[in-house]
């Protein structure tokens, strides 16, 4: 499945590169993709996997950025 | 619904924040450089005064970000940089590089909100509220909140807010917004009302058809905002190298710094100055923000333009068009069929259409429809007095008490009346006679659109090599079409599965590199649409299941369109490639230069500045694109 959230106050495009990175090493992460433009970040893995990458995903963003928060799109 | 406002635009107060410190930091600075200090001390400490208002943020972010063990963020490189100057005792050049760095990363981020706010507004076709029936009263509700049967009102001036079909009124569209094209539309009851039109004269009554998800609007908005995730090669290229080049330069600068002092004896100072300047440029920001940016502003003037493309792969790739293969019904021709040709025979053009019409008009063949067309008057059925349908041949009929044949070849060899031969003619002949007399023929057939051949030329002149069309149709009518465009391969009496062989057989005609675009109206050829390199849908408006299946969506039904939406694909690739070039060829040679000891912090800041400034500045011609 896919989600995707926004990530608000995301103004540097270096970064949305690395918490792209970031993200796409999370085990069981299938495909990720942060668009700059859009601050829209969408996640593909396994639904039941998908709770515990979200959480995951919300600590490299905060780690990575931490002036950045993801929320629900 | 999400709030676009929060979303789509940087805190504004966050960059005028940066900007008083960059004014007052400047104004500091340039009162220091032309104060002739006496004592150091002093002189260190206006110009760290000004250091600090200038660049605090960075600093502060830098140490918060090296707790978290980021090595190579660019604010602690550049902290390390500008510190760095001022150990070696080059203070003027420390609070120079900041203040040059903090003035290029408050015009990105300009430029970035810019874009995005221009985009959105772009895209600012989302419906605010719908007026919805209830109970005999009209309230006024969120567009998702209305159900599929429910009865909307749209007044003069209002956003149509959900699929819908007219009940009662008749007023004027803008589809502006969704095809790109200002000539309004009419409608009345019965008609489809698209969401995101806008109506523009009467009141308009109707019931809906699709819940908002599911509406045109939607689906467009949806499309528009995924399309930038799915990213262009040269982005992935781009982000890759942006992974590489910093800690490449951040090793090199600690190496230049340590290794030839230590092997010729020269002076720490000197080979620490020109580490330093590595650093300034170590951030390969002019490249990880403009490259998205051309991206997005390619897709943005694209969907202004009525083509929706649904990645940057596909915006990448479409100026590598190479075989471009039309379905023809409903592509090339209008897949209405009307009367093309009138051959009389002793009466008149507008005589031997009205034979033919009142002969056929019992009938609801498709012919006969465009007959009926073609007259243009009301049939008067007084008129008629019988007819009588010959299957496979054609109608008698009694009209004015004269009696009218109208039929093909067959039909006339069976009342033995001899017809002029027209079957050389493309589409379908209907020939007539009456009381035993021919009256002479009629050829009806699907038109080829009015800009398809403009089309073909333009997509030549756009380097297409092979431009094919593929049909069901009979041969004789395809080959004529096909003659009429200059297309170079016509196959005709194809059935679905035949095209796609013959994309098959036309895949392998291509270059490694070339790609093949296949173009069809959605209906009944999603399997070729999935197989070409890029599969494009006209005509799509409103047709979910076209939009679905395919890469690239004409909103309007011209095929012109695809030439526009492969222009705006190379010039895309000519700003990305440029900014690309550009972007390296100036780091390369601050690295090379600042190497020997020719480039000064200064100059160098200031050409990664430059650099990243028109960069973004070269991006956003894209955005800013006249129609």
């Amino acid at each position: 499945m896919k989600k995707s959230f926004k990530l608000v106050g995301l103004d540097c495009a270096n970064c949305a590169a690395k918490i792209e990175t970031a993200v796409q090493k999370i085990t069981g992460v299938q495909t990720a993709t942060v668009s700059f433009m859009t601050t829209k970040m969408t996640i593909e893995a396994e639904r039941e996997d998908m709770p515990a990458i979200v959480e995951q995903a919300k600590a490299v963003v905060k780690k990575l950025e931490p002036d950045v928060e993801m929320v629900k799109a | 619904m999400i709030d676009t406002e929060r979303i789509w635009v940087i805190d504004m107060n966050a960059n005028q924040k940066r900007l008083l410190r960059i004014v007052v930091g400047a104004a500091v600075f340039i009162v220091a450089l032309f104060i002739p200090f006496s004592n150091d001390i002093v002189r260190l400490a206006v110009f760290l005064l000004a250091f600090a208002v200038v660049g605090i943020d960075v600093i502060w972010k830098a140490v918060r970000n090296l707790f978290q063990g980021h090595l190579f963020d660019e604010n602690f490189l550049m902290s390390i940089a500008t510190i760095g100057a001022f150990v070696i005792g080059e203070y003027p050049e420390g609070v120079a590089v900041m203040l040059f760095y903090q003035i290029g990363e408050l015009f990105q981020s300009y430029a970035v909100d810019k874009s995005r706010r221009s985009i959105a507004d772009l895209m600012d076709i989302r419906p605010d509220y719908a007026q919805v029936l209830r109970d005999g009263e009209l309230i006024k509700v969120e567009p998702d909140e209305v159900e599929i049967g429910e009865t909307i009102v749209v007044t003069a001036g209002e956003r149509i807010p959900l699929d819908a079909e007219v009940i009662e009124g008749a007023s004027t569209l803008d589809t502006a917004a969704l095809t790109g094209e200002s000539c309004p539309k009419e409608v009345q009851p019965g008609d489809v009302l698209l969401s995101g039109c806008i109506n523009l004269t009467g009141k308009l009554t109707a019931r809906v058809t699709k819940e908002f998800g599911e509406s045109t609007v939607n689906t467009i908005l949806d499309l528009v905002e995924n399309a930038s995730s799915r990213k262009a090669k040269s982005e992935n290229f781009i982000t890759k190298f942006a992974r590489y080049y910093t800690p490449a330069v951040v090793i090199l600068a600690a190496a230049l710094a340590v290794i030839p002092p230590l092997v010729t004896g020269g002076s720490f100072s000197e080979w620490v100055y020109r580490a330093l300047t590595f650093l300034v440029v170590s951030c390969p920001c002019a490249l990880v923000i403009s490259i998205p940016l051309s991206f997005f502003g390619g897709l943005g003037g694209a969907s202004r333009s009525g083509v929706l493309i649904k990645g940057s792969n596909y915006l990448e790739t479409l100026a590598k068009a190479e075989i471009v293969v039309f379905d023809k019904t409903g592509t090339l021709t209008k897949g209405v069929f009307a009367v093309q040709d009138v051959r009389p025979n002793g009466i008149t053009s507008d005589e031997l259409i009205e034979l033919a019409a009142y002969a056929e008009s019992y009938s609801n063949h498709p012919i006969s429809l465009s007959l009926k067309e073609a007259y243009g008057k009301k049939i008067d059925q007084q008129r008629i007095s019988s007819a009588e349908e010959i299957a496979g041949h054609g109608v008698i009929a009694m009209v004015d008490g004269r009696k009218i044949i109208a039929g093909n070849p067959k039909m006339m060899e069976r009342f033995s009346i001899s017809a002029a031969d027209n079957s050389h003619q493309s589409g379908t002949v209907v020939y007539v006679a009456e009381d035993g007399v021919y009256r002479g023929s009629i050829v009806i057939a699907d038109q080829i659109k009015a800009d398809a051949a403009e089309a073909i030329a333009k997509l030549r002149r756009a380097h297409v090599k092979q431009i094919v069309m593929l049909t069901g149709d009979a041969k004789a009518i395809g080959e004529q079409v096909a003659k009429k465009l200059s297309l170079d391969q016509v196959y005709t009496e194809l059935l679905p599965a035949d095209k796609v062989e013959k994309v098959e057989e036309l895949f392998k005609q291509k270059s490694a590199k070339g790609k093949l675009l296949f173009v069809g109206d959605g209906i009944n050829d999603a399997p070729v649409l999935a197989m070409a390199d890029l599969g494009v849908a006209m005509g799509a408006l409103g047709s979910d299941a076209a939009i679905e299946a395919a890469d690239i969506v004409l909103m309007t039904d011209e095929p012109s369109k695809l030439y526009t939406a492969i222009q705006i694909s190379k010039k895309t690739r000519r700003i990305v490639r440029q900014n690309i070039v550009f972007a390296l060829a100036v780091k390369l040679f601050v690295l090379l230069f600042s190497a020997v000891g020719l480039v000064s912090m200064w100059a160098a800041v200031f050409a990664d500045v430059g650099v990243s400034v028109l960069a973004v500045l070269n991006a956003v011609r894209l955005i800013w694109r006249k129609k």
